[in-house]
């Protein structure tokens, strides 16, 4: 905690408070050592293969099915989840129900409970045998070991993350929009196609995307449901730890990589999407 | 054209309203003046048919629309905080109650283009209907409200406070604009506000209200000049309260002689220029009221510590039960 | 009368609405959280008690309380470090520090523990440099340690940080002007301030310590009764078919998310506290 340097002052804006130094420099160390060095690892590794390597190993048929897989179920449980998400946060913010207090902190169940256990209670409940995949068998429908099971699971684990988006805008919305838009003679169904639902819609968004980048990269609670088929029910992260099982550190690894910039991508894109409409709405 | 007939309005186990009655005519300004809580927001938003009342109807131009749903009664209402749809430009906001429209009342897009130009223009908004609501100050938003209110052709205008969250001069500025916009449109109207000044200022007749009921309606000098009620003569300009035989005194600080012979004094403790007098406050000789007086400011100004004798030449007189006993010039 | 009022829907809407939510929630929420404990007692208390008291199961409760032990205080640490740095302070880069901070969020947890098998595996960068000094990390309890801290990184910085903004720096002027130390300040102003917070970020971080399955399963190697934690042992058990024992110890794994979820549903009534949408 020495005193402020020349140059730090130029560097940051004086303040009275003390101690900018100690957590200043102990928060960089920490996040050096513990995530910035590992997370630069992957990507020296990924720089050491070479690019044909890269290619072959990254995108194989094996990994391309893989790839297709997570990015495809992980899209499709955003989606149901961005539908029911939505009814969900809706119906908590604006009704009044018995039970609400409860149902609202269930909805965090999925952030709460550990993967694994999340993966072996849907499993049994969609095996043929299971309190669901009983009614579903007869159908003909197949879940546990299908891509459906995948779905189902990221539906799991996703849902909170839209809730909670969309959740506190709505709130925020405030009632006298929607009645200005009554006192002009909009119906309510016009109301919320033209005014809540635009309003909303850079969270629901947010909720989406942050679902769908938990979602390719869940593991945990995937792996039981999946049933683990390569190139059928074969999920990425499935992959890359079946690559390490078989010492096969090259091909971990430039799947590792792939699927980290498809994910930042995605999350990079909505934040330049919300940082569009912060800014033409003047927030 | 509006007519209100015990209008009654509970709030759980808060009562609103009781029974209101009023009636406004054709291209009226009206104010409905009182303190938070009076009940006059919820009186505007049941006209509107934003609230329902309990009991009670309400009629716009021959028409019981008491139980009619507010999008269908094609009323104008500019909310507090303008409620401007922050996601559309201001030209879609404007034109938004006509995009809405179905049916045989449909327009084409163009026309609503036009229409929303036309408002814009009106509202000396002219050239920013490409802006987003956020993009503009306070006073132009919420003169958007006011031309997206309007583009519906409204038969009514409804104004919830509609300077509330403006700053001194802009207020100032605004409101001498609406007035000029009332003249020109002609449209009845009603408008909230707790500002008395703001109220006797801009409206033909003052709707005083206070906790829930009407206490007085009347043209804005009748109602500083001759106010109906203690309440009236103390929320509406500034009004100091003596005791009287059989109940108050009410007299403004400017309705006063000062003469050597005077009835009452006053033993000055504070002095300042408000604005073309001297204001001069100090407690009453005898009852020891608070009293603040206005004198002439081409005259030196008051010392600290002398006293003024002087005698109200006009006032108003309010026995316990707020009847008001005599209300003449002395 | 009743009319409808202008911003709600029609009762019917209403009910279709809020039954469709609970249909969905009852679903996708409920039913798994009943199985766990329904497939946990199948046989009955006796086998569901003896499942618990295998030693591997005693050994993996024990080294999931050690983990948690060991990464929940650091990140707390780190957690005030970096929230005291960034809300009580203006410097640039600031938007920056926070999207690394988030970082370890946006990653695949299975990546989480890769990326720590290329840095002390055996083929690792300091692989062979920690097999010459006899060191241990991967497939070993420091393996464990640091995939957990790294998953659990932004869990308290990221409830501390919106709230010590809300707070702002009027209270530590105060008492800094009133003559207090920096450390006096800390103790008496901030973390009372603070410490509902720090709780609530505190509770989610544990409970993710404690469950996290996909980092930990890349680094522990599942030595059973030495590197298995317990999310871990379910999946041993479950993949041996032993299923009464897998749900056995899930269910204590789901009692704790229970717990935790009532903890963090008081701690948001009695003190207005909200989390993110990200964990």
């Amino acid at each position: 905690m020495s005193g402020p340097t020349l140059a730090s002052r130029r560097w940051r804006q004086p303040s009275v408070l003390p101690g900018f130094g100690l957590s200043f420099g102990f928060t960089l160390a920490w996040l050096t050592l513990i995530v910035l060095i590992p997370l630069a690892t992957i990507f020296l590794k990924a720089a050491g293969l070479g690019w044909s390597e890269f290619v072959a190993v990254g995108f194989s048929p094996r990994a391309m099915a893989a790839y297709r897989l997570s990015f495809g179920t992980a899209a499709m449980a955003g989606l149901v989840n961005a539908v029911f998400g939505l009814i969900v946060a809706w119906v908590l913010v604006r009704y009044e129900f018995p039970g609400k207090q409860v149902v609202s902190a269930l909805v965090d169940l999925p952030f709460a409970l550990p993967t694994a256990v999340a993966g072996i209670a849907l499993t049994a409940l969609y095996t043929p045998g299971g309190w669901i995949g009983q009614f579903l068998e007869p159908l003909g429908i197949k879940v546990a070991f299908t891509w459906v099971g995948i779905t189902i699971a990221l539906v799991f684990i996703g849902l909170p993350f839209v809730v909670r988006s969309v959740e506190p805008v709505l709130a925020d919305l405030g009632r006298e929009v929607e009645e200005a838009a009554a006192t002009l003679g909009a119906t309510r169904g016009q109301t919320f196609t033209r005014v809540i639902f635009p309003a909303i819609g850079p969270a629901l968004l947010t909720g989406f995307a942050l679902a769908f980048a938990r979602g390719v990269g869940e593991y945990g609670s995937v792996i039981f449901i999946s049933g683990n088929m390569p190139g059928r029910t074969e999920i990425a992260p499935l992959l890359i730890v079946t690559q390490l099982e078989q010492y096969a550190y090259a091909g971990a690894t430039a799947i590792a990589v792939v699927m980290m910039l498809a994910s930042f991508a995605v999350l990079l894109l909505i934040n330049l999407i919300q940082a569009a409409s912060r800014r033409r709405m003047g927030a | 054209m509006i007519h209100l007939r015990g209008i009654t309005k509970q709030f759980g186990d808060y009562p609103a309203l009781h029974g209101i009655d009023l009636d406004v005519a054709p291209g009226e300004f009206i104010a409905l003046l009182g303190p938070s809580g009076s009940g006059k927001t919820t009186l505007l938003r049941i006209i509107a048919g934003l609230e329902f009342q309990d009991s009670g109807t309400v009629q716009l131009a021959g028409e019981d629309v008491s139980s009619l749903p507010v999008a269908a009664r094609n009323v104008g209402f500019v909310f507090q905080h303008y409620a401007l749809f922050r996601h559309m430009t201001v030209a879609d906001n404007v034109a938004f109650g006509l995009s809405v429209r179905r049916g045989k009342h449909r327009m084409a897009k163009a026309a609503r283009q036009a229409r929303a130009e036309e408002l814009l223009r009106l509202v000396q908004l002219e050239g920013l209907g490409t802006r987003y609501p956020g993009q503009l100050s306070g006073g132009q938003r919420q003169r958007v409200a006011l031309a997206r209110a309007l583009a519906i052709e409204p038969r009514l205008l409804l104004l919830d406070e509609p300077f509330g969250a403006l700053d001194a001069k802009v207020r100032k500025d605004l409101r001498r604009w609406l007035r000029d916009l009332h003249k020109q449109v002609g449209l009845t109207s009603i408008f909230v506000t707790h500002d008395q000044e703001e109220a006797l200022e801009l409206a033909d007749r003052v709707v005083v209200m206070n906790q829930g009921r009407i206490e007085q309606i009347g043209a804005p000098d009748a109602v500083y000049m001759d106010p109906e009620t203690p309440f009236v003569s103390h929320f509406v300009g500034e009004t100091n309260r003596i005791p009287g035989p059989g109940g108050e005194i009410h007299f403004r600080p400017h309705e006063i002689i000062v003469s050597p012979d005077g009835t009452e004094a006053v033993l000055v403790d504070n002095v300042f220029r408000k604005g073309a007098v001297w204001r001069a406050e100090g407690l009453l000789e005898g009852s020891g009221q608070f009293v603040e007086l206005d004198l002439p400011s081409n005259q030196a100004a008051p010392r600290l510590g002398e006293t003024i004798r002087f005698h109200p030449h006009r006032a108003r007189m309010f026995n316990a039960d707020g009847d008001q006993t005599q209300g003449e010039t002395r | 009368m009743s009319q409808q009022q202008a911003t709600t829907e029609s009762p019917l809407m209403r009910a279709a609405l809020i039954a469709v939510a609970l249909v969905f929630l009852g679903f996708f929420l409920l039913l798994p959280l009943l199985a766990v404990f329904s497939e946990a007692l199948k046989q009955g208390a006796g086998p569901f008690l003896d499942a618990l008291h295998t030693p591997d199961a005693l050994a993996a409760i024990r080294l999931t309380l050690i983990i948690a032990a060991i990464a929940v205080p650091l990140n707390m640490v780190f957690g005030i470090a970096a929230s005291w740095a960034i809300t009580k302070f203006q410097f640039p880069g600031k938007a920056l520090l926070i999207t690394l901070i988030d970082l370890p969020f946006s990653v695949s947890p299975v990546v989480s523990g890769l990326i720590f098998v290329l840095l002390f595996g055996a083929n690792g960068l300091f692989g062979a440099w920690l097999a010459e000094h006899d060191l241990k990390i991967i497939f070993a309890v420091p393996g464990i340690v640091l995939a957990t801290v790294f998953i659990t990184f932004p869990f308290v910085a990221r409830e501390l940080i919106p709230l010590m903004l809300e707070q702002g720096r009027d209270d530590e002027e105060a008492a800094i002007s009133l003559g207090a130390t920096g450390w006096q300040t800390f103790w008496h102003v901030t973390l009372p301030n603070i410490r509902w917070g720090l709780l609530y970020g505190v509770l989610l971080c544990n409970a993710r310590a404690m469950g996290e399955f996909g980092a930990v399963s890349v680094v522990s190697g599942h030595i059973r009764g030495e590197t298995n934690t317990m999310p871990l042992h379910v999946e041993i058990l479950y993949n041996e078919y032993d299923f009464v024992g897998a749900f056995a110890v899930a269910s204590l794994l789901a009692l704790l998310a229970l717990v935790t979820l009532v903890a963090k549903t008081i701690l948001e009534w009695r003190f207005g506290l909200h989390a993110g949408a990200r964990h």
